[in-house]
């Protein structure tokens, strides 16, 4: 006979390991990807797979030479920040800024803070932060979905490439026109005509001003083709359609629970809508807010990182709506059209302390308050 | 734009002075008169923080000693007698010197001699294991080798021996603090005199079950047979629920109960080498111990193995 | 829909392989130790010393206090010695040790097997008989019955509850007693009503014993004020808590007694073993034993007497299998492993589950990665996560305030980690010290 195994109670364990959940996460992500794939090409699987790769080598070589740990890569967390990454940027973007990104979100948002399970920010956005703000240019150059399919993905990317393929997001055609006013001289009469541009104006693809320049622009693209993904955007929030399969995914495998994406899309709904209703010549309709902008990719997979989310219900809801006012205070006004990365950055910071303050209800207390 | 930015300068400027100038009278109002020779004694206390002293740090301890008449319960082990002396100055008191300490293992149940007889496989630390079970050998007294007592040394005096998996203090940087005595849940650790040149003879064992019931348990526990008493010429030796136990103060550190020890309980530590007689060399197994000199204490050991070959031969 | 208790829990797999196996009674052992420290509070004294020849039912050991209990020889012999014998604690702790022989039962023991339904004794009579023989919470907590009947006065009992859940995976000897000895459990129970003076009992059993439930349904209607409830399959639906507001919807305060809202729970095992003493004047010393596990060939149901070897029903249910890897005291939720297959049968055994080596090890350990499921599993409310984390770091004042006493052990949060940490091994260490520094701080 063996020797006998002597441990504290529970003597059985549920099967779940935290590999299983990261892969559960990935296999999530997929249905997104092949979207991403389907509308930008070979574009999407090189910053894929490039972002993954430099995660993963990068979390190996720091675990292994600078913090002389046994590496834990086959934990396949490190897969999950280069598949979110890799989401969260343009499907053009130059490797070389994957790479660095990769290195920044690995090392400083979380290695730094002593691997998995330390990090107070989620890597993956803080990787994406950085790479917003030292590469604005790349980082908001959106090439038009179909347009660069399978072409053009081997050649580095000059300025003039970028003009020629880049479209805007929705937000960022709303953001940069509505509000502002267009003067123009009617040559007729030598009057000026003084027009604030509304929602309504953009829908129906009539005014843009570039510089001073007064020209018709592209209808901003239909709800269904929100739904698919058929629009401008980073690669892995362009299709709501794949993203909430994968949320149904992860619903039913219990990775997580529906609170934060629902506390995050109620209350960017609610706020947005509130504000709508307030003058909706100035303030887009809220289910646009949520089609667009990366806001379900965030809510489903950014917001729900385990390590940088809240413990208990109640300090999820003040996390999930806290995120949902501030993306919509960022898009409406702030000077980024997209706030929802921020938004989660920002509350993030705040997790320690909403559960140091917000306990889950323990059983017996109110009772025994009460008394 | 630059008026701004002044703006911006100023105002900052303005809260920050009138913040400042309240955090001075909050200061001034709430500060507490304290004792100055309190810091004096800080200052030459270790700064350890270790707790040896009974009190929450080196400050509890020197406001405890500046408020006492008496100084003779307070010591800091870490310091010393040249420390309290130095505090007594300061005020103006006297104390005693004490004898310095040294944390000692008493139990030798490497797996070689207590064999294991099922897997623990909870949380990773001894006091845990103590609330559960009797540990994985047949002794539940001895070590459980899990290394709490190294986790709380502050004074990295304790290391974990890979092969025998039992503790190992490193007289040289024990400072007779007494955390690792605190936390052993089997009241393993003792702190003894630490005699000339480090010289030590104690029983290693807390093993008090019956002799036959020790014995099979662990090849090397003491069995309460009372030889060593016999032959103690200074009655340092006090069986009590089968097992034995040397006064460190009586013991005059002779050795005579090493020798008769059945079992090989009593070891002797840091004594040289002594003359083996050509037939006890059979029975009598070497129970010289070094004190090492850290974890790698390999060549120490190979050294000392040296030694009693030359002696024999 | 069912009733369950509202926060938390899990659903660990089932097992319950002997749910079919009808109770054998396992027979005589050679020699059988019985600890005298059976139960929760203070340990018996022997009265009993080598050479004394004992009948089955005889008093060996003494209660030594209120919260204490009788030990009754489960054997007639001779007792061999007394001594320190290693027990389900994982400690040698003093037995009883007797010789078997024969089979001989102390005179005043009723061993006809009929029903006797109507009581003739008291209240005080039989709270008096209860503690008399020795009886404690057969669930598993070992409880000394009669000081969970005994009301402290300005209290008042409405509704006792009776603990059919059997929550814990594997084991199943509540289920059996339900199914053979549900007339004389429903005698026991009115028996502790009219101790209690309470008119309501409702019989909590979850929903995986459907027989059971319609069984007792078709019965109580012999026995007024007796209800029986279906519950969830949820574990720890058997926490006295948990139980309580799952039946009766009220909230034990944390730090409360289940009676600070009117309520009393008993195991139904408990409820025929005060049917066995109140009726019958037989004293607690056998009981039902589930012996079960995956590997095992015979998985059984024995009656067992107290003291007992656990190699003895081993063999009786076909050897110890091959691959076995830890044997556990108790369900594997709360149960204990044991270091020896050597000890004996206590009042608080339900079970013996023998794991195979496959299952007996732990998950591997990884850090938290801060998922929050043990916060979502706990029965409790409490945050195991944090606990585990003070615990570890020592720090017993905020272990405190984080409600670390309210911890009711269930396993809830080690069962689910996905990063296997062991948060139970701490939270019970944290406890501990914790419930030390509360007592020290009341003295
Ligand atoms: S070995 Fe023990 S007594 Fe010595 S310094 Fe370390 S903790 Fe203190
Ligand atoms: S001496 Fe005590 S604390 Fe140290 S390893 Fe042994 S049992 Fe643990
Ligand atoms: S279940 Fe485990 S990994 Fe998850 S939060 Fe709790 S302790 Fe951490
Ligand atoms: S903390 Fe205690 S009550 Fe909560 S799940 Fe863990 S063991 Fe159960």
């Amino acid at each position: 006979m063996n020797k006998l195994f002597i441990s504290p109670s529970p003597h059985v364990y549920e099967d779940t390991t935290v590999k299983r959940l990261m892969f559960d996460v990935v296999i999530a992500l997929l249905p997104a990807l092949v979207f991403s794939i389907y509308f930008f090409g070979m574009g999407a699987i090189i910053v894929t797979l490039t972002a993954v790769v430099s995660c993963i080598a990068f979390e190996w070589l720091i675990q292994k030479f600078i913090l002389k740990q046994e590496p834990s890569i086959t934990d396949g967390s490190a897969l999950v920040t280069g598949i979110l990454l890799a989401f969260n940027v343009p499907s053009n973007l130059p490797i070389w800024i994957i790479i660095i990104g990769s290195l920044v979100a690995i090392g400083v948002g979380k290695m730094s803070f002593g691997g998995l399970g330390n990090n107070p920010f989620n890597p993956a956005l803080v990787g994406r932060v950085f790479m917003l703000i030292s590469f604005p240019v790349q980082m908001t150059s959106w090439p038009i979905p179909g347009v660069t399919r399978f072409t053009n993905w081997l050649k580095p990317i000059s300025a003039a490439d970028l003009d020629a393929v880049t479209g805007a997001t929705p937000l960022g055609i709303i953001g940069n026109n509505v509000g502002k006013v267009l003067e123009k001289i009617d040559v007729a009469t030598g009057d000026t005509l003084r027009h604030t541009v509304t929602i309504q104006d953009i829908y129906n693809g009539q005014v843009v001003i570039n510089e001073e320049v007064v020209k018709t622009f592209d209808q901003v693209p239909e709800y269904a083709s929100q739904l698919l993904g058929n629009i401008g955007g980073s690669i892995g929030e362009i299709s709501a359609i794949a993203l909430l399969i994968g949320f149904a995914y992860l619903l039913i495998r219990k990775v997580i629970t529906w609170h934060i994406p629902v506390s995050i899309i109620g209350s960017v709904f609610l706020f947005a809508g509130v504000l709508h209703l307030i003058n909706p010549e100035y303030y887009i309709a809220p289910e646009f807010h949520l089609l667009t902008g990366g806001l379900l990719l965030g809510a489903i997979f950014m917001a729900t990182d385990y390590v940088t989310s809240p413990m208990s219900v109640k300090g999820i809801w003040v996390y999930g709506i806290g995120i949902g006012l501030i993306t919509v205070s960022i898009r409406v006004f702030g000077v980024y059209p997209e706030g929802v990365s921020f938004a989660i950055l920002i509350m993030n910071a705040f997790v320690p302390l909403i559960n140091m303050y917000i306990k889950p209800k323990r059983f017996g207390e109110e009772v025994k308050n009460g008394q | 734009m630059s008026t701004t930015i002044l703006f911006t300068v100023i105002s900052l400027s303005a809260i920050g002075s009138i913040a400042a100038i309240i955090l001075y009278f909050v200061a001034q109002k709430f500060k507490v008169y304290e004792d100055p020779r309190i810091d004096q004694v800080e200052e030459i206390l270790p700064a350890a923080n270790c707790g040896g002293c009974g009190y929450p740090g080196c400050r509890g301890f020197a406001e405890a000693m500046v408020k006492a008449d008496d100084l003779s319960p307070f010591y800091c082990p870490v310091g010393g007698n040249e420390t309290m002396t130095q505090a007594a100055e300061i005020l103006g008191k006297a104390v005693e010197a004490k004898d310095p300490l040294v944390a000692v293992i008493r139990c030798s149940g490497s797996p070689e001699h207590r064999k294991r007889v099922n897997t623990y496989d909870g949380a990773s630390t001894c006091v845990i294991v103590s609330g559960l079970y009797s540990g994985e050998t047949g002794c539940q007294y001895g070590c459980h080798g899990l290394g709490d007592c190294v986790d709380v040394c502050d004074f990295e005096a304790i290391y974990m021996d890979e092969e025998t998996g039992l503790p190992v203090v490193i007289d040289d940087n024990c400072t007779a603090c007494g955390a690792c005595v605190k936390e052993c849940p089997n009241d393993i650790i003792e702190l003894r005199k630490k005699n000339k040149k480090d010289r030590k003879i104690f029983v290693s064992c807390v093993n008090i079950d019956k002799g036959g019931i020790a014995k099979k348990a662990c090849e090397v526990a003491c069995i309460g047979c009372k030889a060593c008493v016999k032959v103690c010429a200074y009655d340092a030796i006090t069986v009590e629920n089968f097992l034995a136990y040397i006064d460190p103060n009586l013991c005059k550190l002779c050795r005579k109960c090493v020798d008769v020890c059945p079992t090989n309980s009593i070891l002797e530590i840091n004594f040289p080498p002594r003359k083996v007689k050509v037939e006890a060399t059979e029975t009598v197994e070497t129970k010289k111990v070094e004190t090492p000199v850290g974890p790698t204490g390999e060549n120490e050991k190979k050294e000392n193995d040296n030694n009693i070959i030359n002696q024999e031969g | 829909m069912l009733k369950t208790f509202p926060k938390g829990g899990v659903h660990p797999a089932e097992g319950k392989y002997s749910a079919n196996s009808v109770i054998e009674k396992l027979s005589l052992p050679k020699t059988v130790s019985i600890p005298i420290a059976q139960h929760i509070g203070a340990p018996s004294k022997a009265i009993v010393a080598k050479g004394d020849k004992v009948k089955v039912g005889d008093k060996i050991a003494e209660s030594t206090g209120f919260v204490s209990a009788n030990i009754h020889s489960s054997v007639s012999g001779t007792v061999v010695k007394v001594d320190k014998v290693l027990d389900s604690t994982g400690y040698k702790r003093p037995c009883v040790i007797i010789d078997v022989e024969g089979d001989e039962w102390n005179e005043s023991i009723d061993r006809s097997i009929e029903l006797k339904k109507e009581i003739s004794l008291t209240d005080k009579e039989i709270i008096q008989r209860i503690n008399e023989s020795g009886i404690v919470g057969l669930g598993g907590a070992t409880f000394p019955s009669h000081v969970k009947l005994s009301v402290p006065d300005g209290k008042k009992i409405d509704v006792l509850i009776i603990n059919g859940v059997e929550c814990e995976p594997y084991l199943t000897s509540d289920h059996r007693l339900m199914l053979e000895k549900a007339k004389e459990m429903l005698v026991g129970i009115q028996i502790i009503m009219k101790a209690l003076s309470v008119n309501l009992a409702l019989i909590g059993i979850e929903n995986n014993k459907p027989d059971a439930i319609s069984h007792l349904q078709n019965l109580v209607k012999d026995y007024p004020g007796v209800e029986v409830h279906a519950l969830k399959v949820q574990y720890p639906q058997g926490g006295e808590k948990q139980l309580i507001k799952a039946l009766i919807n009220r909230e034990v305060p944390s730090g409360a007694l289940p009676l600070n809202v009117g309520a009393v729970v008993h195991n139904v095992g408990t409820a025929f073993a005060v049917y066995e003493a109140v009726q019958k004047n037989k004293p607690l010393f056998e009981r039902i034993v589930t012996l079960t596990g995956k590997s095992v060939k015979k998985p059984s149901n024995f009656m067992v007497r107290i003291g007992t070897p656990v190699t003895e029903l081993i063999e009786a249910a076909g050897g110890l299998p091959e691959d076995t890897g830890k044997v556990i005291n108790g369900g594997p939720m709360m149960g204990k492993a044991l270091n020896s297959l050597e000890v004996p049968v206590v009042k608080g055994t339900s079970g013996i589950l023998i794991m195979p080596v496959v299952l007996s090890a732990r998950k591997k350990e990884s850090d938290c990665i801060r998922c929050a499921k043990c916060v979502s599993v706990c029965p409790q409310g409490l945050e195991p996560f944090l606990l585990n984390k003070l615990a570890q770091l020592g720090k017993n004042d905020k272990l405190e305030t984080n409600a670390v006493m309210d911890c009711i052990e269930c396993g809830s949060c080690s069962y689910t980690c996905p990063a296997g940490l062991p948060l139970l091994d701490y939270i019970r260490l944290g406890k501990s010290k914790v419930s030390q520094i509360i007592r020290s701080r009341k003295q």
